[in-house]
């Protein structure tokens, strides 16, 4: 089938894809898109957490034909016009990033908690957090780099991007 | 595989009714963990995320009728008052992203009985709006659940929505999983009070082969809260009561030893839960009666 | 409507090049993948894409043994969109691989001895497709009874798994007299489960092929040319025709140093003619690499009346699987290390590894040492309480220092300050009290069940424990261990510029930052290129044994070294000044005597210096087959944790408050990373005590997943507080020790100490479940279990223990 729909801003079709396919191949494999990590493919790991219509969503639970139509946002449209995002950079800044397959996820998910609540608690950031496994950091750094882009963020305005 | 995108109920029915095989999708997180683990290959899905209605919930008098596709995000941050076991229960879902995608009607398509929105709809009387072509028709909760991961649906049904009761007393939420989040239950616990009837509600996850209420549990609790006067009296219930209360929760129970969990580990704990979760409601019952006082 | 065409991801990893400043040895440098990581542009090894690609798949053993009577492929091959079907017929050279053995088949022709052994290869035109022809593969197998027991395999009569028996490795060692008499005899048994590395990257790679013949394979690995000399033989290739380029790693932590789908991807992109992409699904990834060996350890401690160790005797199964795999090492590490950092005068240890048929058991993050230290740190807890003694006092007052003896005979040669590592993480100050039961709204996200809201309070009983542990430093026992650097200096765009080029795997703790930040300062030039680690330069050895920074380092550092040498001849030819007077600082030539002699690019011109220098630390000896006594390790690294736990006692779930630890690192080579190290080996420790493991049942993996392996979230891991010692070792370069693997080690035992102190249950196994704290046997009282009389290998743990409890 034919999927068509808007991906970081753009229009994007995939033609010949297997009804089975989830959001996530689609994005990878068909769009050159494969910021978005696939780690699980369960939903367990948020490695492939993307925008579906503003709403950060496991990318390998959405059914390809589920996407038609709509407005994704994914880890590559996550910057701004060519340099990083707040987000991008504190993470690149506090250390935390390591191996970086769970980075994508985790730079959509702390984007998207900072768009809803821009001067976290702790406990707020790793309950917004806990569906981004990483296994190479501990999250130590992790919940720096959220502190430090909440801390460098203007009063949590939203600079663009998906929402 | 076939894809079907129905913009319409009526299409949705439709479709459901010409191919009953056709798996019905909304969140995806069963469907396409199972596609993806290639566990199964439906003939068709049947995409209900284009059907507007079924994200929508409404309130009627006493009742909130809950589309089957309202995501728990939106049960969490709109429903918390007025469904508070339930949101309980919906916050305890999955992460984030999980929750912003997953469905009450999901989870009772899938009817696994580690399904965390059970307990406290059994908890509360919930109905279900069970539709095909031939009409709709409400099926009791505690009618629902037949077999693992089997409900009472008819092959070319789908759930149209839930209408649940407005809280009128307190509830709570309770669910032991190995990790802090992120973790299918080994266990979960729901309970309701019900003083306006003097009744109890309960429900267990994880530990039967489907989500079950604990009959002799809530049959013990009203007796014991009528036979004291304590629904009028607002006064303390005594230990040996919730002691009893817990040990009948955990005798509901049909549990096996599997990898999350062994059998007598999943009675125990729903026993303390049990306990614990009957003492927070009913110290919420007293207080909000000082308060009222 | 536009159409986005599917165009190539970049196969090869372009140049890193790092930021500049003052970014040389010691400071918090940026990692250079850093910047294409956060915006998702990073090439990982799942990510590479070509036009004309083909996806592969594997065919698996759902029985752990079996023989193979018959395959059928040719309802596969009937397919539409299939390319190949491959057997081990197809296999061209030496139908197996291993580590330290070739004793895996690259296919499974006859016999299967694990569930999800390869049996076949498929090419196809998707991955559904692939998915489709491996259903319709039918195999007849006669399924036999599988041997799933490390100790009954070893006994005599055992089915053996394979011809040559069921031993993989045995090492004794044996010093003083282990029977010498202690006041007090102290028995324990103790038993680990099977971890899982739980790398985020699943396997995966994109094997091209050559025009050369040859094949050019795109993966993530640990060590490239390990990987090209088993590819190679089994391909019948010359090395030189199988290139290997490291693809983005996506974590690795031992799991990536056994071969996965290496050679199955080379072996269909030549069968076919094109590219072939392979990525294992999480399901076949927790099939398709080696996992840490469970462990069951018998130990017992002789110490006298005032608290000091006279003794210990240890008996310990390691449970290898199927096939070898790094076995051998493992055995030598829980062997050698098995004391743990102590001393003890007397020492008698066995360590056995046995072949099974439960999945095949290798190189994870600490390997050999973090079984040991689960054991040996509970047996301290123990002998503390026996003599009266606080946990953390009995341990300083047996703990090694410099000078101290191994039960090797090995002389610790440089700093080993257990004790002040006990010291700073118990004097480190504790976190806030629990909050008390009932206390007006309670966060639960800082109680025990988070957010599932099982206790406002109620059982909740807070608990602090200990643990120290003690790991090698790089390959072990006589191996040449080497790393190979590339180093080269000319003029790029009028600035003179550096590019260092090792096979080193950057598997994610920062080798490529550190490189840089190596040749910044040995050639004090600012601007430093990586090159893609490949195989077109000698080997690095693997990223494993906390070694990298050590051996690619002193590598980095030697063949800087080399490249300074031709610079200051030059400036000495020139400039009439002795080499020896010179040095090179901010891109200039500086001389002693007379100040700035020129800037490099200067002296340079269009001249390029390149100078690859092979670098080996000093050297190990293997061991005394009888008496384990040698100079096996190059060195030993220490780390101790404090854990701060609050368990509820009635449900028996835990949330760790706090984990502090401190560890000696020689030299803080780049802190932010040696921090992330750090929290992250801590983390993968506190996922052994409290939540991982692969549960196996009749040689039958039951939770291959995500939903039910678990790894900590989040809301798992407490705040951590680090404090570092840098007590150089002369014999390292920069005085560095390695890091990664030390913080795993001790982390374990730390949290199961804290939870014993808050119930009082023996939690004698990681990990630890809920049923072991509510439902086991009754907590152990003051009257300990006898000591055993002969720690016979046909008794179970489990049996020991009740017998004995």
């Amino acid at each position: 089938m034919r999927v068509t729909c808007t991906v970081n801003g753009s229009p994007a079709a995939a033609d010949d894809v297997w009804e089975g396919e989830s959001l996530l191949f689609v994005l990878r494999e068909r769009l050159s898109l494969p910021g978005s990590k696939n780690a699980c493919e369960q939903g367990e790991c948020g490695s492939c957490t993307v925008y579906l219509d503003g709403v950060v969503v496991c990318a390998c639970l959405v059914a390809a034909g589920q996407a038609q139509g709509r407005d994704i946002r994914t880890v590559e449209g996550v910057g701004d016009c060519g340099t990083l995002g707040t987000v991008q950079q504190a993470f690149l800044d506090a250390g935390a990033v390591q191996c970086g397959f769970c980075t994508p996820g985790l730079i959509v998910a702390a984007d998207d908690l900072l768009r809803r609540v821009p001067r976290p608690a702790d406990a707020e950031i790793r309950e917004a957090l806990a569906g981004n496994l990483c296994r190479c950091t501990g999250y130590e750094k992790i919940l720096d780099a959220v502190r430090l882009a909440a801390s460098q963020r203007p009063g949590g305005v939203t600079d663009g991007g998906a929402g | 595989m076939e894809f079907f995108r129905p913009a319409t109920w009526a299409d949705a029915l439709a479709i459901k009714a010409e191919q009953p095989g056709a798996r019905a999708i909304a969140g995806g997180t069963d469907v396409m963990v199972e596609i993806n683990f290639d566990r199964s290959r439906p003939e068709a899905l049947l995409d209900l995320t284009g059907v507007p209605d079924l994200a929508e919930w409404s309130a009627d008098g006493p009742v909130i009728r809950l589309g089957a596709g309202v995501p728990y995000t939106r049960v969490i941050g709109e429903l918390g008052g007025r469904l508070p076991g339930l949101a309980m229960a919906s916050r305890t879902v999955g992460s984030p992203q999980i929750r912003n995608r997953g469905t009450v009607g999901g989870n009772l398509g899938s009817a696994s009985p580690a399904g965390d929105a059970h307990p406290p709809l059994l908890a509360d009387d919930t109905v279900v709006e069970a539709a095909s072509v031939r009409g709709t028709r409400d099926i009791p909760i505690r009618d629902f659940y037949t077999g693992v991961k089997r409900s009472a649906l008819a092959p070319d049904e789908l759930i149209a929505a839930v209408r649940v009761p407005v809280a009128d007393g307190p509830q709570q939420f309770s669910k032991v999983g190995v990790r802090n989040a992120m973790v299918i239950a080994v266990s979960s616990f729901a309970i309701a009070l019900h003083p306006e009837r003097g009744q109890v509600g309960t429900g267990f996850g994880s530990a039967a082969p489907t989500p079950r209420p604990a009959a002799a549990a809530e049959e013990f609790l009203a007796a014991e809260l009528a036979d004291r006067g304590l629904w009028d009296s607002h006064g303390p219930l005594a230990s040996s009561a919730v002691q009893r209360f817990g040990e009948l929760v955990a005798e509901a129970a049909a549990p096996i030893d599997d990898v999350r969990g062994t059998a007598a580990y999943r009675r125990h704990s729903l026993a303390v839960m049990a306990r614990r979760t009957l003492t927070w409601a009913w110290r919420s019952y007293r207080e909000e009666q000082q308060r009222c006082a | 409507m536009t159409t986005v065409p599917g165009t190539p991801a970049p196969t090869a990893p372009a140049d890193l090049a790092t930021v500049r400043g003052d970014t040389g040895v010691g400071a918090s440098v940026l990692r250079p993948d850093g910047t294409l990581k956060v915006t998702g542009e990073f090439a990982f090894s799942s990510d590479l894409w070509m036009a004309d690609m083909l996806w592969g798949a594997t065919l698996r053993s759902p029985h752990p043994r079996a023989r193979i009577r018959s395959m059928d492929i040719a309802g596969a091959l009937k397919l539409p969109g299939i390319a190949a079907v491959l057997s081990a017929d197809d296999v061209p050279g030496r139908k197996t691989f291993g580590l330290e053995a070739a004793d895996q088949p690259v296919l499974a022709d006859s016999q299967i001895r694990y569930q999800g052994e390869p049996l076949l290869i498929i090419a196809a035109d998707h991955p559904e497709t692939a998915r489709r022809a491996a259903a319709a593969v039918t195999v007849d197998y006669e399924v036999l009874t599988p041997v799933t027991s490390a100790e009954a395999a070893l006994l005599p009569g055992a089915e053996p798994v394979h011809p040559g028996g069921n031993l993989v490795r045995h090492v004794r060692i044996r010093r003083g007299d282990p029977q010498a008499p202690a006041d007090i005899m102290v028995p324990g048994c103790y038993q680990v489960g099977m971890q899982d590395q739980a790398f985020l990257g699943p396997e995966s790679g994109l094997a091209v092929p050559a025009e050369d013949g040859g094949i050019e394979l795109y993966v993530a690995t640990q060590w490239l040319h390990v990987d090209q000399a088993q590819i190679a033989v089994s391909l019948g290739m010359p090395e030189d025709k199988v290139r290997l380029v490291l693809a983005g790693v996506g974590g690795a932590f031992g799991a990536r140093e056994d071969l996965s789908m290496q050679i199955h991807a080379c072996l269909l992109a030549l069968h076919t003619g094109r590219p072939v992409k392979m990525v294992y699904s999480r399901e076949e990834s927790f099939f398709g690499h080696v996992h840490r060996h469970p462990a069951t350890l018998y130990y017992e401690h002789g110490i006298t009346a005032d608290g000091r160790l006279v003794s210990v005797t240890a008996r310990v199964y390691l449970d290898g699987g199927a096939y070898m795999s790094s076995s051998p090492a493992v055995v030598a590490n829980a062997a050698t290390l098995g004391a743990g950092p102590y001393e003890v005068p007397n020492v008698a240890i066995d360590v056995y590894a046995a072949y099974t048929n439960n999945p095949p058991c290798g190189a994870m993050r600490g390997f050999g040492a973090v079984q040991a230290a689960f054991a040996y740190e509970s047996q301290m807890d123990q002998c503390a309480r026996r003599a009266g003694l606080d946990p953390v006092e009995f341990r300083i007052r047996n703990a090694m220092s410099q000078g101290s003896v191994m039960p090797t005979g090995q002389v610790i040669d440089s700093a080993a300050p257990v004790a002040e590592l006990l010291r700073r993480v118990r004097d480190a100050p504790m976190p806030a009290p629990p909050r008390p039961a009932g206390a007006a709204g309670p966060d639960l996200r800082e109680l025990p069940g988070g957010v599932s809201n099982t206790t406002h309070g109620e059982g909740v009983v807070r608990g602090v424990g200990y643990g120290v542990g003690i790991k090698n430093v790089g390959f072990s026992e006589g191996f040449d261990d080497y790393s190979t650097a590339r180093v080269r200096l000319g003029v790029v765009a009028g600035e003179p510029a550096v590019t260092v080029h090792t096979a080193a795997a950057e598997v994610g703790q920062g080798l490529v930052t550190v490189q840089a930040q190596i040749a910044r300062t040995e050639l004090g030039v600012d601007r430093v290129v990586i090159h893609p680690a490949d195989t077109a330069v000698g080997s690095a050895g693997s990223s494993s044994a906390s070694r990298q920074t050590y051996v690619t380092g002193g590598a980095v550092q030697a063949a800087c070294a080399a490249v300074r040498a031709v610079v200051f001849g030059l400036a000495a030819r020139r400039f009439g000044v002795p080499p020896g007077d010179l040095s090179l600082a901010g891109g200039k030539v500086v001389s002693q005597a007379a100040g700035v002699l020129c800037e490099l690019e200067a002296l340079l011109g269009s001249e390029v210096i390149e100078e690859t220098v092979t670098w080996r630390h000093r050297p190990t000896y293997p061991l005394d087959p009888e008496t384990g006594q040698g100079n096996a390790h190059v060195q030993y690294a220490f780390a101790a944790h404090r854990a701060v736990v609050d368990v509820d006692t009635e449900l028996g779930l835990v949330k760790v408050v706090e984990l502090a630890s401190a560890q000696d690192v020689g030299k803080a080579m780049n802190p932010l990373a040696l921090a992330g190290q750090i929290h992250g080996g801590t983390a993968q420790g506190l996922g052994l005590a409290l939540m991982e493991e692969i549960q196996v049942s009749g040689g039958v993996v039951r939770n291959p997943s995500f939903t039910d392996y678990l790894i900590p979230t989040i809301l798992d891991m407490p705040p951590m507080k680090l404090d570092i010692l840098e007590l150089a070792d002369p014999h390292a370069p920069y005085g560095l020790r390695g890091a990664g693997e030390p913080p795993t080690i001790s982390s374990t035992p730390a949290i199961v100490a804290a939870i014993r102190a808050a119930t009082g249950r023996p939690l004698t196994r990681v990990p630890v479940r809920p049923d072991d704290i509510v439902l086991a046997l009754p907590a152990r009282g003051d009257d300990p279990p006898e000591p055993p009389a002969d720690l016979s290998p046909a008794s179970s743990c489990a049996l020991w223990a009740a017998g004995r409890g």
